[in-house]
Order: C-alpha cells, then structure tokens, then sequence
C-alpha cells in the first residue's frame, strides 16, 4: 500500500526535484500530529477497543454483573443447536436477497425513467427521497399504522376488490417478515435510486448514440451498453446492501421486536434481545462475532474498491 | 469528490442538451407522467395516511376505522403526544445529542483529514482506510463492550455518552471523505501561504476549512440525519426516559398509547419534520452527500 502511494506522491507536486519531499517528509508540525491522533485514538478507543472486546466476550458467560467466566467455543455450539438463532439466520439472508434485489430493481427503473431532465421530474425525485431523511425507527412506525387490521393497507385491498387477501400484516407468521421489507424497502429505493442516477450520469452518452443508430433498441442499449458501465455502483450497491442487511435493527425492532414466534428474527435483533432484554452478553456477543463474520467479506470488497479510487 | 466533479459535469451535460432534447422530443411521450404520477402519489402515501391519522380524533378514528379518511379534524392526538407523551422533551435530547454530536466529529475529522491529505505522515493510506473501516463495522460487534466502557467511565445513561459514541463511531466516514476533497486542494495555494509565513495550524484555520466548505456541508446534512434517526445507540447507551432521544421515545409513546394511534401519527410526524427540513433546505448537499464515498 505504502508503494502505491510512492507513485502517488511525485504528481502531487509536478516536476519537483524529489529534494523538497524528503525535506516535507522530515517536518511534519508536531500540531499536525496532534490533528491526527487525537481523532485516532478517539476512533480507535470507542470502535477497534470495544470491537475487540466482542471477540474475548463471545467466549465467556456473562450477566453484567459478576465477573465473566469463560466457556470456550460453547456459545458457538449452542448457536448452532438454537433454533431462533438458526431462524434469524435464515430470515437475515432472506432479508439481504429481498431488500437488495427490490431495491435495485426499483431504484434502478426509477434512476433510468428520471435519468433525463424535464418537466416535473425534480418534483417526482424529490418525492422518492423523500423517505429516507425519516429513520428506520419512524418508518416502522408510519408502517405500523398502514398495516393495522381495519388500516389503509386492508382499506385499499377491499377498495380495489382484493379483500380476500386482507389480513393482519405484522400478526401473521407467513407474511411478517415481507410487510416489514416492504417498508424498509420503501426507505432505501431513493438512496439507491441516487446512487444509479450519478452511475447513469457519468455514462458515455455517444455510446449510447452510436448503438441506437445502428438500430439496438431501447432494451438492448440498455443491458448491453449501459449496464456494463454502471459496474461500479453495481459493486458499491452490492456492498452496501449486504453491510446494511447485516446491521438492520430499528425498523424491524419498531415494527414487530423480532416477533410474531421469533418469525422476524434477525440476527442483529435476536443479538439485542440476548444482550439486553435477556441479559445473556457472552451469547448475544457471540452472535455479533458470526455477524462480523458474515459482514467483513463485504466491508473489505468496498475498503478494496475505496483504496483503488483513492490512487 | 465524485459528487463535486459529478456536480461540475451537470451544467456541460444541460448545456450540450438542446440539439439531442429536441431529436427526443417525441420520445418524452406522455406515458413517462402517466406512469410517474401514480407511482409518486403511492410513494407518498404512507406519510400522507399518517398525517390523516393523526389530525382525526380518537373517536373518530375507534368509530370509523384508521383505514378511513379523516372525518374529523383534532389536534389532540399532537397535544397529548408533546404534553403527556413527552415529545417535545424527546425532540430537544435528540437536538442537542445531534448537534454537539456533529460539530464535534466533523471538528475532529477536519482536523485528521487535513494531516492525512497535506502532510507526509508514514502510512497514511492504512490508516485512512483503516479509520474507515471501522465506521464499516456492524454496530452489533461493538454494543455489549461499549455498554460495559460507558459504565466503568461513569457515563453510562448520559447523554454525553451517546454524543461521543456518535463521535467515535462517525469519524472514520467523515476523515475519509474530507480527506478526497482536501487532496484535490490546489498545492499553489499552501505554497503561497507557506511563503507567506504561516503555519500549519493557521492555514488548516485559514485556508482549507473556508475551502472544504462544500464537502463540509454535504457531510453536515449527512450526519445530521444519521444521528438524528439513531435509535440502536441510544437504546444501547440510555436507561432513563427522560433522557431518550425522540426514535427511543416514540417507540415508549407507541407502547403506552397503543390503540390511541393519532397520538402515535402525531409523535412520528413530529419526529420527521426536522430531517425533512434539513433535507428540504440542504436537498443537494444532502444527495451529494450521500453520493460521497461511492465514487461513480
């Protein structure tokens, strides 16, 4: 890494003899250092300190109270025996698959039908934003109130003659884990639709010229010219949905607690509850520790993409 | 940086528009509205069914359904939410926590991205991306130890400790991108200053902090609806109500008032209308914001 940024180095300043470098290098103002460390050591004791502690945690038994007492790998092995943790194991990927792949195919559709400037696209923009400056926590509950039995949701399938499908939204087993999506979904369409709207905007347009002149119609310029530009915010959005998936708590805690049976069981929610709900802080820490495993893949594909940018 | 040379591309591309516009013309068909208005009215729904819900009465609402629209106008539901439910309590702790929160990391940032971006200091590059890395973390590996520092510190149920939870685990993000906007700083402009005698302290004062004002602000937006809209440190942090921010109150409020849902619309409403105003007034900060980081 540190060579990388040798290359780097001369082009900050131009046609300089490598005399002045070294010279800067040599006189870095002891206030500069103390610009630096004081955030260092700020992150460092309130993120990597405790993110470490998780680890030593996870392999002990711990109300709180007492003094911790460590257990080896038990609390894995009863992870794996726990059924709830099994179901928040699975709702987890289900939620990644249905939060991303929803998100993207309706930011996406809307990022390409907004894409051009005209009349009344801002005001439609601004609309679709508009949801995500409410928290998680708020977006439950607005969805709280759309999915209450006798609520707009029901009133709206009954209006347009889909009564039969009513029910209760957030009670119901089977569905629960969907209506709570949808509402997430509903927050995160406008930050991806942001994201694909800057991707679209730094596509080659004479690209996409030259294909529809050739005579490519609408839906093949678009999967075969555009998409393979837009393979950058393809990769941050993949990303960001897995690292967002993993860490999604407010909405689901607003909506249902994790509920009904545990069905909306995620694992960050199930990792609360055994934390501070019931006290258990070895378990709960051991769930954190499966939920860093899952997550580090994806941070380090965007620290690996963040690093190549940064040249 | 990609949302300020991205920014800098739009004029170019609405200057370069015209000729293409009106070979398109025809294409702009009708049928773009015709979809997008249903859809934007849909999109909008649930916050506008809120705002039904919570200016109906509570009889209204028992006799007729909350599915129905409103056939009565209140204001009840917001009295008993700001007096009885302690909203507006909850709006001031998340105010303040918000704004100490953000002045601090930005500060903090500012100060570690300026030494990373101007200054030689030997593996910078690692601890940039390290320092972001940390941001990237799930907040769940960090909860139980974080609980347990807030404790022995003597801290814990204060709302002090929430603004420096925020703080610590904020400025990774925040470094990093103020670091891709000091880079791109012209270097003629420390060179003049450095002639003309000043010191590193005064040109971070003088010069790059009057210049990152932009990347500043977009941040500023950012985080404001970020800590804003917390609502897992604060449960991790806070015990006693009083001192909850307004996510951990509402959701008390919905556990106290729960068939009383106009007072729950009004508490949620009310909880919205700060980041919408920042969000209304600050919107292309606020985007750019969220673009920063992403590159293209």
């Amino acid at each position: 890494m540190s060579a990388a940024l040798a290359d780097v180095e001369p082009e900050v300043a131009p046609g300089r003899p490598p005399e002045p470098r070294r010279r800067r290098r040599g006189r870095v103002p002891l206030l500069v250092w103390v610009f630096l460390l004081v955030p260092l050591v700020v992150e460092l004791f309130w993120v990597f300190w405790p993110a470490g502690n998780s680890f030593s945690l996870a392999l002990t038994r711990w109300d709180g109270i007492g003094a911790a007492e460590p257990v080896g790998l038990q609390n894995f092995l009863d992870l794996a025996a726990d059924p709830i943790f099994r179901t928040a194991l699975v709702n987890n990927v289900v939620w990644a698959v249905g939060f991303g792949g929803l998100s993207v195919v309706v930011g996406l559709s809307l990022a390409v039908a907004l894409n051009k400037p005209g009349p009344l696209v801002g005001l439609y923009r601004s609309a679709i934003y508009l949801p995500m400056v409410v928290s998680l926590a708020v977006t439950g509950l607005f969805w709280r109130v759309m999915y209450q039995p006798g609520g707009p949701v029901n009133a709206a399938l009954e209006v347009v003659g889909l009564g039969s499908l009513q029910r209760q939204w957030l009670a119901d087993p089977e569905v629960a884990l969907g209506a709570v999506l949808v509402a997430a979904v509903w927050r995160q369409v406008g930050y991806i639709m942001v994201l694909y709207l800057a991707g679209l905007k730094s596509c080659d347009a004479t690209l996409e010229e030259a294909a529809a002149v050739d005579g490519a119609g609408a839906w093949q310029r678009f999967w075969r010219i555009v998409m393979p530009q837009l393979r950058g915010v393809n990769m941050v959005v993949f990303a960001v949905t897995v690292i967002d998936s993993l860490r999604t708590f407010d909405i689901v805690w607003a909506m249902t607690r994790g509920g009904p049976y545990n069905e909306t069981q995620l694992l960050s929610t199930y990792m609360f509850q055994q934390a501070f709900t019931t006290g258990n802080l070895g378990y709960a820490s051991a769930i954190a520790v499966v939920i860093f495993a899952l997550a580090i893949g994806f941070i380090i594909t965007y620290l690996a993409r963040q690093a190549r940018t940064e040249d | 940086m990609s949302a300020l040379t991205l920014g800098a591309q739009q004029p170019q591309a609405v200057g370069a528009a015209p000729p293409q516009r009106r070979r398109r013309r025809p294409a702009r068909s009708p049928w773009l509205h015709v979809v997008m208005v249903p859809v934007t009215l849909l999109w909008l729904s649930p916050i506008v069914f809120v705002a039904f819900v919570a200016v109906r009465s509570f009889d209204d609402i028992a006799a007729r359904g909350l599915g129905a629209l409103p056939a009565s106008f209140s204001l009840e539901g917001f009295s008993t939410a700001f007096a009885d439910g302690g909203v507006l309590r909850a709006l001031g702790n998340s105010i303040t926590v918000t704004a100490f929160a953000v002045l601090a990391s930005l500060a903090l940032s500012a100060c570690a991205a300026y030494a990373l971006s101007r200054f030689a200091i030997p593996g910078r590059r690692t601890i940039l991306l390290t320092m972001l890395a940390g941001n990237l973390l799930p907040p769940q590996i960090l909860l139980v130890p974080v609980a347990a520092i807030c404790e022995s510190l003597g801290i814990a149920d204060t709302r002090l400790a929430l603004v420096v939870v925020q703080v610590g685990f904020g400025i990774g993000f925040y470094t990093f991108v103020l670091h891709g906007f000091m880079r791109g700083l012209p270097v003629e402009v420390f060179e003049a200053a450095r002639l003309d005698g000043a010191g590193a302290g005064r040109i971070f004062w003088q010069i790059v902090l009057p210049l990152s004002r932009p990347s500043l602000a977009a941040l500023a937006a950012l985080a404001t609806t970020w800590v804003f809209n917390d609502l897992i440190w604060a449960m991790t942090v806070l015990r006693t109500e009083a001192k909850f921010p307004i996510t951990a109150a509402l959701l008390n409020l919905q556990g106290g008032y729960a068939s009383a849902w106009n007072v729950v619309a009004a508490g949620s409403l009310a909880a919205a209308v700060p980041t919408a105003i920042v969000f209304f007034v600050f919107q292309k900060q606020f985007v750019s914001g969220l673009l920063v980081g992403t590159n293209k």
